[in-house]
């Protein structure tokens, strides 16, 4: 757990994520998930010193293949890898050309070639993480396939409850937004779940995924039901540019019954905690004056993406280049 | 397996310890403790209280966890990375003479390691170091400033130093086997 | 020339027979099906104890690619492996480039399996100009040319009226209307069943009801028309009680079930392989009890046909991500082991069944000769071994693509031998017959 004045038990179970990469929440024991969050605590401390560096990654090359646009979680990354004292490489690649030019499998072998230690690939196809995974030697963090998994977003996120809560289990946790096309709702119900939290998840039934309570969560398309006495309220971007088709008349609306308001977030207990991903829509699935407000962590949130993602770095780097996991 | 130093002893040594950074440094002034992680933590923090009972000074101390530092780090084809754990130094160390403190002196390189974190951190006027037992073995250009005993050892046996804070009782013993 | 295949259990459906019997091919036709038939003049070929020898199967549907994408597959290579699956005929769909939508294709296709001389090819043409959905094709042009249905296959015809037009016009020449049965819009983008392994994957989905809307409309327009309606791979247990219903109600639908949708679900999409392409088709694997429905629907004789719909698509393009690959995958020669494992030694159905849904049904369906072991038809013959151990070895197909989902599976049943009018045109070299005389 996070108390500090404590020495850990050096015998502890868990000391390495025994795996070549990070393609997921859904295939980590949460004893892996506590490793990687108990290593960012030690890793955010890194971000209050004067000097933010370290030599723990020196020499190892990090590729940074970004095949959606991204401000917010390419620069956490490229952060993260260079307090690490890791050569990062910054590839960003426009959507057409990869419709008329390589493909992915190209791209990422002729990388290879040049044996980069690690790959944190964004992609907008589902499964394109394990694509690569089969293909290249180097490890491969999944930073946001498709609609499949953004695992360091809900690691950063349960990190951020964790600093304030002490702990996950137990607690109530309403997510609500699109919860078909989110991959970070997929992470975050894996990543939830596994360290027993009570899981609500909320939207249209237009946008939910097909048996999603077989993910082991409670659905509701009515907001107050997820709402009350929840411990954190997590709001999901309206993915404007994944949709096609009509999952409900217009933001307005959706705002009007499903937007997180001051008013509707009375319901939860005094101490809730306020998430959102990131970018948000204000006024769609996010009233202003509560993504302002005293009791939003937004901001938090971002802070630890970095030390987060030092700590997943890190504990994949020392990984052997050929272990299976174990 | 030799018990090399009982509690009594332990005692006493880290007393005469403290007595020794008074004198050598002529007084506590800029003086600060920083142990290494695990066991160089408590035994900084029985050296502090030893000083304010001697000169009624509170000497500040930290803790450093010198796991990123090591050199050794990437260098395992199979095994775990080991555990980082949090560097706490809740003052700044610039121009102050600061008191390393580890338990075992062996190669010298995790006090390479702890050299190097602390310069990341600010820009000390001196550093020493305190060990509570030198076993040899070097194989780097590094020398204790204070020593509580100096132990020649084979290099299959092992240190192990044990405290109460950590292990529930304070002794130092030499194992065959394994190296410390 | 006279051959005699002695002494193998001899199983025609369409003439009740089910037994050890002699049967003796002169000039490339079956002259007679009988015990103990004489030998003098006749080169003799004993058929091994356990060997079945049936009327040769037929795929009815299989994409050939030829014309415009031979990297994938011709008529040539698809003949091979049709001949090693033991398929003495296949029908190819027309989504070629250009589409089968007038003689010439007609011809180029025919000329070429002429002269590969394997396998029979039964060209299916395309309802429509281009299968564009806007304007019906030359039907008698195309019939006259040598097509044995219509379709626009990839995709459902666009609309109700054409799709109508079609079933009225086609039916003035005997020709079935094959259906690619999908409601587009429910389909939309999707390409992976709806169902928990897809949303657990993030991938789009595509609910049965999508196929089960295509069925439902062809159902009631055949019954309006009164024209043969055919479902093409049928995957939805929605599907199957659409066309059961209408089997009821005396409509002239027919329906085909492909081996991967009898043996596999979309489990597979999550495990051994993550995101397998290989397990990427449309109509896409669908849950167990869509799987289960269609075991159901053969037993009980809803389902009238196995045709595998062997897609082949080149390793370049399936090696993209999920999204993106083309749906498809080859079936020629897996077709075999799997009816016979799944079906046949799991006790669902047996022998004799099977070999209407690969041989008497089809040739029923397309109003083709085959089908049956009468005197006088052409020597298409199969000669199965049910208990032959196979294991699958997808570099070893002979089609020119290899993109299956069952390579290493080792299955119970497989193909000894195949021949085409009289002729042998395929042994297995791992069946008893592979060292024989054939």
């Amino acid at each position: 757990m996070s108390s500090t004045s404590q020495e850990i038990d050096p015998k502890q179970a868990v000391t390495a994520l025994r795996r070549k990469d990070l393609l997921g929440i859904a295939e980590l024991s949460p004893e892996e998930i506590e490793l990687v969050l108990d290593t960012a605590e030690a890793m955010k401390e890194v971000g209050t010193r004067p000097i933010k560096k370290v030599p723990a990654l020196r020499g190892k090359t990090v590729v940074n293949l970004f095949f959606e646009p991204s401000t917010r979680t390419r620069t956490s990354f490229e952060i993260a890898e260079k307090r690490l004292s890791a050569d990062t490489l910054n590839i960003a690649i426009g959507t057409s050309s990869v419709v008329k030019g390589e493909t992915l499998a190209d791209t990422a072998l002729n990388l290879e070639a040049m044996s980069p230690d690690m790959i944190v690939l964004r992609h907008a196809s589902s499964g394109a993480c394990h694509m690569l995974s089969r293909i290249c030697r180097s490890a491969i963090i999944n930073a946001g396939d498709g609609m499949h998994e953004h695992p360091t977003q809900a690691l950063l996120d349960a990190f951020t409850i964790r600093e304030r809560k002490k702990k996950l289990a137990g607690l109530k946790i309403a997510i609500i937004g699109d919860l078909l096309h989110s991959r970070v709702l997929r992470s975050n119900i894996h990543l939830l779940t596994k360290l027993g939290a009570d899981v609500w998840v909320c939207g249209p039934p237009t946008l939910f995924p097909t048996d999603i309570r077989r993910f082991g969560v409670t659905a509701t398309s009515v907001v107050d039901e997820a709402v009350r006495n929840a411990d954190v309220i997590m709001l999901l971007r309206i993915q404007l540019e994944r949709m096609e088709g009509a999952y409900f008349p217009s933001l307005r609306e959706y705002f009007r019954v499903f937007g997180m308001t001051e008013e509707r977030m009375r319901l939860a207990k005094s101490d809730v905690m306020i998430m959102h991903p990131g970018p948000m829509n204000r006024g769609v699935e996010i009233a202003s004056e509560v993504a302002d407000g005293p009791y939003s962590v937004i901001l938090d949130q971002v802070a630890n993406g970095v030390a987060v993602r030092m700590a997943v770095l890190y504990l994949l780097a020392g990984g052997a280049e050929h272990e299976e996991a174990a | 397996m030799p018990v090399v130093m009982d509690a009594d002893r332990i005692g006493r040594t880290l007393t005469r310890i403290a007595h020794e950074i008074v004198e050598r440094n002529k007084g506590t002034d800029d003086l600060a403790l920083v142990g290494v992680r695990t066991r160089g933590v408590p035994i900084a923090r029985r050296i502090a209280r030893t000083l304010r009972e001697i000169t009624g000074n509170e000497i500040p101390t930290g803790s450093l966890d010198i796991t990123l530092y090591r050199d050794d780090l990437m260098r395992h084809a199979v095994g775990p990375q080991p555990l980082v754990r949090k560097t706490e130094i809740q003052f700044s160390i610039d121009d102050r003479k600061i008191l390393l403190v580890d338990d075992v002196l062996y190669t010298g390189r995790t006090t390479r390691a702890a050299l190097d974190a602390l310069i990341d951190y600010g820009r000390p006027k001196a550093i020493q170091l305190i060990v509570l037992v030198d076993r040899g073995h070097r194989e780097l250009p590094i020398k204790a400033d204070y020593v509580g005993k100096n132990l020649p050892t084979a290099p299959e046996e092992s240190v192990q130093v044990r405290l109460i804070e950590i292990d529930g009782e304070d002794e130092v013993v030499l194992e065959t086997g394994g190296g410390a | 020339m006279k051959r005699l295949l002695k002494g193998g259990r001899v199983i025609d459906p369409a003439n009740g027979i089910d037994g050890v019997h002699d049967l003796l091919i002169e000039d490339g036709r079956i002259a007679r099906v009988g015990r103990d038939l004489p030998v003098e003049g006749a080169t003799v070929v004993e058929i091994p104890e356990g060997l079945v020898v049936c009327p040769g199967l037929i795929d009815m549907h299989v994409h050939l690619r030829e014309p415009g994408q031979e990297h994938k597959e011709t008529v040539a290579s698809g003949v091979a492996s049709a001949v090693a699956g033991g398929f003495t005929a296949v029908a190819c769909m027309p989504n070629t480039s250009p589409v089968n939508d007038n003689a010439n294709v007609t011809s180029l296709i025919l000329a070429k399996a002429a002269e590969a001389n394997l396998a029979h090819v039964y060209p299916i043409g395309a309802v429509s100009k281009g299968s564009k959905g806007e304007l019906l094709a030359d039907i008698a042009e195309l019939k006259q040319a040598g097509c044995v249905a219509i379709t626009d296959d990839g995709h459902p015809v666009a609309t109700a009226l054409l799709l109508r037009r079609a079933l009225e016009y086609a039916g003035m020449f005997g020709m079935p209307v094959i259906e690619h049965c999908e409601d587009s819009t429910l389909k939309g983008d999707g390409v992976a069943h709806e169902g928990f392994h897809a949303a657990s994957l993030g991938l789009r989905g595509i609910p049965g009801a999508a196929e089960a809307l295509g069925v439902e409309r062809g159902v009631l327009l055949s019954e309006l028309t009164g024209s043969a309606f055919h479902v093409a791979h049928m995957s939805a247990r929605a599907s199957l009680r659409a066309v059961r219903k209408g089997k009821e109600a005396g409509v002239r639908v027919t329906c085909e079930v492909a081996p991967h949708h009898f043996t596999l679900t979309d489990e597979a999409l999550a495990s051994p392989i993550p995101y397998d392409t290989n397990v990427k088709m449309n109509p896409p694997l669908r849950e167990a009890a869509d799987r289960d429905a269609m075991l159901a629907g053969i037993a009980d004789g809803t389902v009238d046909a196995i045709a595998t719909d062997h897609a082949p698509h080149h390793y370049d393009e399936k090696k993209v991500e999920f999204d993106r690959a083309p749906f498809g995958i080859v079936g020629l020669e897996t077709a075999v082991p799997l009816s016979i494992d799944r079906l046949v030694h799991s006790g669902l159905i047996r022998l004799p069944r099977l070999v209407e849904l690969m041989s008497t049904g089809p040739a029923r369906i397309l109003r083709v000769a085959g089908g049956t072991l009468s005197p006088g038809a052409a020597a298409d013959i199969t000669v199965l071994a049910p208990d032959l151990k196979v294991r699958v070895r997808a570099s070893q197909l002979r089609s020119r693509s290899k993109n299956t989902p069952f390579d290493g599976w080792e299955l119970r049943g497989g193909v000894a031998a195949t021949i085409v009018g009289g002729r042998t045109v395929y042994v297995n070299p791992e069946s008893v017959m592979g060292s024989g005389v054939m």
